[in-house]
């Protein structure tokens, strides 16, 4: 006999018992032991058929394969740069994967990237010890230059985005910024004083509404008063999750 | 004259003080909790994970969890307590650390650190336990892969009776037998001790009734932790 003990966007904490029974899956966030299947960590229901998932609510960022982050320069070394990427663990970008020029031997490097400077990057590659591959060769991928930094929880991050790039696209055409988020909570924002500043209090007040549903709309209500503009795209834009 | 009543009131030998708790009270950290049981209050607040330094602390097999337990000079019951590690506190961070790593998964982590600071700026006996209870729930809230939560709370025998949730009265009564203090840590799901400690002399067959209303009073506080912890996720959300 197996039962979902818990329903789908509950929050659960460690070590509650989410379903008894063999018929239903633990996936990630959750364990099996014995018939049930327990949270292994504080998270959101989610239920997708027979497997049972948890999507992570707070924590650290931990490096993944694939995601396009935003990194400080923390050191310049023989072979490439030192990148923080404001987690436990810092990267690795290797001569060779740093930009699309040739770069003499010898050259000093700190003309391509100096240390403090922060830069958009891809993580290549993460291996079981976590250290960190970094790679610049790609569309989007560059040097940041002026602008400010902001941190948020990285796990809001998709909120941030939204479907298809829909919300942060509504940002972007509101404030007349230019915006990039990295996937480990650092975002860039770059614009007028008072277009960065509404940009900074949009996706201050994303990152605290995240669970609600229609945030979308919420958003491109709050971002249209206090521009006083029609705001034409994310008509349509869906929501995350 | 036998000990028939309890000191501060409370009705029964089985009853906890009362309780108050709360996640998320410290915006720096990566996670916190304020956990409170009758006059003795804990602050835990979790950093991390996050690099580790110096170098040779580093494991490459799995992280490290580190907790700092420290009693605040004005905490104490009257006297000032001397500022810094003592013996005793430094007893209580190893022990703390122990009663907390059988949950947590540091394989996630190789070389990092996940570093925990219990502050009790008010204490009335029960503080090492009230520590670890408010350090779990900061652990979850800072997002840490765990198996479980861990609850903690002291049992213990005053004069001939056997007493949930010593204060610091009981703990000090003098008449009769004396006390015998344990504070007991358990994972509420599995009912696994992480925590067993003792202060004075008891029998086996009461050391076992105590272990039964340690499990009895920590599925107690455990229900606290998890209110509070989804309570702070829950009225965000809304």
């Amino acid at each position: 006999m197996s039962e979902l003990i818990v329903k789908t966007k509950e929050v659960v904490v460690p070590g509650e018992i989410l379903a008894t029974g063999m018929d239903y899956l633990p996936g990630q966030g959750t364990y099996r032991e014995g018939d049930n299947i327990h949270a292994s960590m504080l998270g959101l229901v989610n239920v997708d058929g027979r497997a049972i998932r948890l999507i992570p609510l707070s924590g650290k960022y931990l490096p993944k394969s694939g995601d396009t982050i935003i990194g400080k320069v923390e050191d310049v070394t023989m072979s490439g740069w030192r990148v923080g990427l404001d987690c436990a663990y810092s990267a690795m970008l290797p001569l060779k994967d740093a930009t699309s020029e040739y770069i003499m031997k010898g050259a000093d490097l700190t003309r391509y990237y100096d240390i403090g400077e922060f830069v958009v990057a891809k993580i290549s590659n993460v291996t079981s010890q976590k250290l960190v591959d970094l790679s610049m060769r790609g569309p989007g991928l560059r040097k940041l230059m002026g602008g400010r930094i902001l941190e948020v929880n990285t796990h809001k991050v998709p909120r941030i985005i939204g479907k298809q790039g829909s919300m942060v696209s509504m940002i972007k055409q509101a404030t007349d910024c230019k915006i990039i988020v990295g996937q480990n909570g650092l975002v860039w924002i770059l614009g007028d004083p008072e277009g960065e500043l509404l940009a900074v209090k949009t996706i201050k007040k994303i990152e605290d509404e995240s669970h609600t549903s229609g945030l979308t709309d919420k958003i491109k209500e709050y971002l249209e008063k206090e521009t006083g503009k029609k705001i034409t795209f994310g008509e349509n834009g869906g929501e995350e999750r | 004259m036998s000990y028939d009543q309890r000191i501060d009131g409370r009705s029964s030998f089985e009853e906890l003080r009362p309780i108050e708790a709360k996640a998320g009270v410290i915006k720096r950290a990566d996670g916190s909790a304020y956990f409170k049981i009758g006059k003795t209050v804990a602050y835990a607040a979790v950093y991390g994970p996050r690099n580790l330094y110096p170098k040779f602390m580093q494991d490459p097999r799995k992280g490290i969890l580190r907790c700092y337990y420290n009693m605040m000079p004005f905490s104490g019951q009257g006297d000032r307590v001397r500022p810094g590690a003592n013996r005793r506190a430094k007893e209580i961070s190893m022990i703390t650390e122990k009663a907390l790593l059988p949950v947590i998964n540091l394989e996630e982590f190789p070389n990092a650190v996940v570093d925990v600071f219990i502050e009790l700026p008010q204490t009335d006996a029960g503080s090492r336990c009230a520590g670890i209870t408010a350090a779990a729930m900061a652990l979850a809230d800072a997002g840490i892969v765990m198996k479980d939560l861990v609850s903690a709370v002291a049992i213990g025998r005053v004069d001939d009776r056997l007493v949930v949730d010593l204060d610091y009265n009981e703990e000090a009564y003098e008449e009769g037998r004396g006390t015998a203090d344990i504070p007991v840590a358990i994972l509420p799901n599995s009912g696994k001790i992480s925590l067993l400690q003792m202060d004075g002399q008891i029998t086996r067959e009461e050391l076992k009734e105590c272990l039964r209303l340690a499990k009895d009073a920590c599925k107690r506080i455990y229900e606290v932790q998890k209110s509070a912890l989804k309570e702070k996720y829950i009225v965000s959300g809304e």
